[in-house]
């Protein structure tokens, strides 16, 4: 049962990360800072699923965890554009 | 064997990715915590999946995870570029003892030409 702890460990640090993107996402100053945060937040909760992935030993939350880095990518170029100024259609 | 190689593997990306939080808690400036963040993260997280395909090996779950891993390693630094240069256009600059800003030196290059 050393492994589980391990993992189980390893899941409470990504709280940790992840409670600290919270924080800027609340506190930052700008609209920018804040899209930096969300960026973050979704490449940690891949990381996230993928010792979940270990933990129940099932395939779907690598699949989650895929499904998961493109939505979070086309979200950061969505804002990105926003924060740009400029329409959609470029 | 493998499993051991595997944990020590996920230790070193979850070390990897504090530090980049804690970049991002710390720093003052956009840029900053955007390059701290982006790059610390994205090695973090790249080697817990490469912990994820050790620890399985080469079963369904492995593959997917070095796909993830592959995809990761390329969208994450796409985006940050995006997002850097997105704040820019945005207004907000740099903080203020700044050395070096070839951006805004070429865009006032190209507004003069106009």
């Amino acid at each position: 049962m050393t492994e589980s702890s391990l993992v189980y460990f390893g899941l409470g640090v990504l709280v940790v990360c992840a409670y600290l993107c919270l924080y800027r996402m609340g506190k930052g100053p700008t609209a920018p800072d804040r899209a930096v945060a969300l960026d973050m937040l979704g490449v940690i909760f891949v990381g996230f699923c993928g010792l979940l992935a270990i933990l129940t030993g099932r395939d779907f939350y690598v699949y989650l965890a895929i499904a998961w880095a493109l939505l979070a990518f086309i979200g950061t170029l969505a804002l990105a554009k926003f924060l740009e100024g400029r329409g959609f259609d470029e | 064997m493998s499993e051991t190689a595997a944990f020590i593997v996920i230790g070193l990306g979850l070390a990897f990715d504090v530090f980049g939080c804690v970049g991002l808690f710390r720093l003052p400036d956009v840029y900053t915590r955007l390059q701290a963040s982006t790059k610390c993260v994205t090695l973090g997280t790249c080697l817990i999946l490469f912990g994820v395909f050790l620890y399985s090996g080469f079963s369904g779950m492995g593959g997917k995870a070095i796909i993830c891993l592959v995809f990761v390693l390329i969208t994450l630094p796409t985006g940050a570029h995006a997002l850097a240069r997105g704040a820019y256009k945005y207004g907000i600059g740099m903080r203020k003892p700044y050395l070096l800003d070839k951006y805004g030196e070429a865009q006032d290059e190209e507004m003069r030409k106009q």
